[in-house]
């Protein structure tokens, strides 16, 4: 089925299994995919999305109005449950970057072709899922004016200092450090399909704006040395800061004395978690853009059933994690961890657990089909529900971790109020809003990379 | 002939024949002449004898540096600054600060990856001579360029054409400076 293209050691996919629909060139793969910043106005989905979304962030603007006039008190947190929705949120939206990383980066030194269509997709997914992840941390401290000296070592009058042994200040570091290195990697990868729209646009404003962002790229033989070698050592880098991003978020548990926090497995399982949630948002907004821009040539159905397969690996993997925070609350002899456990499943917020088992371990076995994973409506289905359950689990990690303390008498409950939701789904508007400038603003696919893996007339192997 | 020259442009139709060009004009004795293609072609890297790029030894600078204004920092604000006695742990808790020390390093590296890439290649550089070539906008697309440049001490305009036209391309073109 796959045949090795000698010259590059790579694997040509032939048959059904193809990277790229039939009949292309490097041309039509160029005209194709900056055809659709180039185009004159606006698709009217892309309108009536855009308008969905922008009203979605107002809920945001609503929410953070209140919070900043009365502090975090109007949020649902109290004692013993002092971490809500801002970890949880923060936790999912990192875990969806995840995948953008993997993708361009992990797969990239694994030479992955069917990578290539969707990797600038999925980068763009993931810094706007870290721009929303760091709305929380700011958000959190209810006043984010003074969050920069709470959060960043720089010298200041009164002389304080963030704690370096805390993974509270680790996490700083890994996310923001996260955020920036995606955005290095985004743009660099940008920068030659920044001179193909410089030289395919028509108007004078798209060729100077898309020309000074290509800064002078002309596809010279010498540029293109220091950029393959560049984009390998930023791939290099990547493949263990994504991997740490996920270890050090979990630490800000694992490093906690609290009965469901205190774990080894937390490294490892969140960071299976964060792919397999990242996986699918690549999917989510994969579909249905696919269908409506009519990219189905470039993301093909082997595109779909590869991300499938990722999914549920992953998904194996983090139902592993489960497996064995049940094991380890049996195994330790800790009747703190078993209280926890039984608490956890069987207790008052018992359906937050079952929910997330059904939504992260059941129903995405219907992946190891073959005929599910190559169902867009399907797979559809399948990503949004593994959305909802990644995000479940925090909701279970956090909440019912912390409302049922070492002491009865200090038990609590977790109630979310209207001003959690608002900011919540708030961010998943500003998701959305970023997402649809940036189809529309940018090519959506790498144009330079898919040329790589064209088929190549005439070559001499 | 009024306007002074930067080089002759030809254009190719495919990789293999432009490489096969640059392999044919560095035999000839030109080198002072650059390829331009829509994707990067590694045969192009040895037709042209392009040196192996710096970049690897600034990434590593810059990450070395990362790293050590990392852990130094850590090292003296919880040393020498804002000592506290946390768990009753050593001031000097070395392995607490890896995970910070870690992700400076790949902060300045990857930032020196940007910044040397864009050094490296001489951007921001809105205006070049090639971009006079009137196809040369299909060198993003489609099509393959070799440009000789007038500078070569072997460059000669009737010679130079010549040759090139010995190489099959889809087209010569005199770029202006």
């Amino acid at each position: 089925m796959d045949k090795l293209d000698t010259r590059s050691g790579a694997l040509v996919a032939q048959g059904p299994a193809a990277v790229m629909g039939p009949g292309h060139n490097y041309a039509t793969i160029t005209d194709k995919i900056a055809a659709v910043p180039l185009k004159w106005g606006f698709p009217r989905f892309w309108i009536v999305g855009f308008v969905i979304a922008v009203a979605i962030v107002q809920l945001l603007a609503g929410s953070v109005t209140m919070l900043f006039a009365k502090g975090t008190g109007i949020w649902g947190i109290n004692i013993p449950v002092g971490w809500g929705f801002a970890i949880i949120n923060f936790v999912w939206w990192i875990g969806i970057g995840h995948a953008g990383t993997l993708i361009s980066a992990i797969l990239l030194l694994l030479k992955q072709q069917w990578r290539m269509s969707i990797s600038r997709f999925a980068e763009s997914m993931t810094l706007f899922a870290v721009m929303c992840a760091l709305m929380f941390p700011v958000l959190h401290t209810g006043r984010p004016w003074l969050a920069a000296y709470w959060l960043l070592p720089y010298p200041n009058t009164m002389g304080i200092w963030p704690q370096p042994r805390s993974p509270l200040a680790w996490d700083v570091f890994a996310v923001s450090t996260y955020g920036t290195i995606s955005a290095v990697f985004w743009y660099i990868g940008l920068i030659p399909d920044l001179a193909t729209m410089r030289d395919q646009a028509k108007s004078k404003w798209a060729q100077t704006i898309y020309g000074m962002l290509a800064l002078g790229w002309r596809g010279s033989a010498r540029h293109w040395v220091h950029y393959e070698i560049a984009s390998i050592l930023l791939a290099g880098m990547s493949t263990p800061l994504v991997l740490s991003v996920h270890t050090v978020v979990s630490f800000d548990f694992a490093t906690g004395l609290i009965p469901g926090w205190h774990a080894t497995i937390f490294p490892p399982y969140f960071v299976a978690g964060a792919i397999y949630s990242g996986f699918a948002m690549v999917l989510t907004l994969a579909i249905p853009m696919r269908a409506l821009y009519n990219m189905k040539d470039f993301i093909t159905d082997w595109h779909l059933e590869n991300m499938a397969k990722v999914m549920l690996a992953t998904g194996l993997i983090v139902f592993y994690g489960y497996c064995m925070e049940a094991f380890m609350a049996w195994y330790s002899g800790n009747v703190w961890e078993m209280f926890m456990f039984k608490n956890r499943a069987f207790g008052p917020m018992g359906w937050s657990y079952w929910a997330l088992i059904l939504c992260n371990v059941a129903i995405p076995q219907l992946l190891w089909l073959k005929s599910a994973r190559t169902n867009t409506i399907v797979l559809f289905f399948i990503s949004i529900v593994i959305n909802i359950g990644m995000w479940l689990e925090r909701f279970v990690i956090v909440v019912t971790s912390l409302y049922r303390d070492f002491i009865p008498s200090s038990w609590g409950t977790y109630m979310p109020t209207r001003y959690d939701w608002g900011t919540y789904i708030g961010t998943i508007g500003v998701f959305l809003m970023m997402m649809l400038l940036f189809v529309r603003a940018l090519p959506a696919m790498p144009m330079f990379e898919l040329r790589l893996i064209m088929p190549k007339k005439g070559a001499k192997h | 002939m009024s306007k002074p020259l930067y080089g002759l442009m030809a254009e190719f139709e495919n990789e293999h024949q432009l490489v096969h060009a640059c392999e044919r004009a560095y035999e000839e004795g030109y080198r002072k002449m650059d390829a331009y293609s829509p994707l990067p072609i590694e045969e192009l890297h040895h037709a042209l004898h392009i040196p192996d790029s710096p970049l690897p030894k600034f990434v590593f600078v810059g990450g070395l540096c990362g790293m050590m204004g990392g852990f130094g920092l850590l090292y003296w604000i919880a040393n020498i600054e804002y000592p506290m006695n946390v768990g009753g742990r050593p001031w000097y808790s070395w392995p607490q600060f890896i995970p910070i020390t870690f992700e400076t390093t790949v902060l300045a590296a990857g930032l020196t990856t940007l910044i040397s890439l864009v050094l490296l290649c001489g951007f921001p550089q809105p205006y070049h001579p090639v971009f006079n070539a009137p196809r040369f906008s299909q060198a993003t697309r489609d099509r393959f360029f070799l440009c000789i440049e007038a500078e070569d001490p072997n460059f000669d305009m009737q010679r130079t054409r010549q040759f090139l036209s010995t190489l099959h391309p889809a087209d010569v073109a005199e770029v202006e400076a």
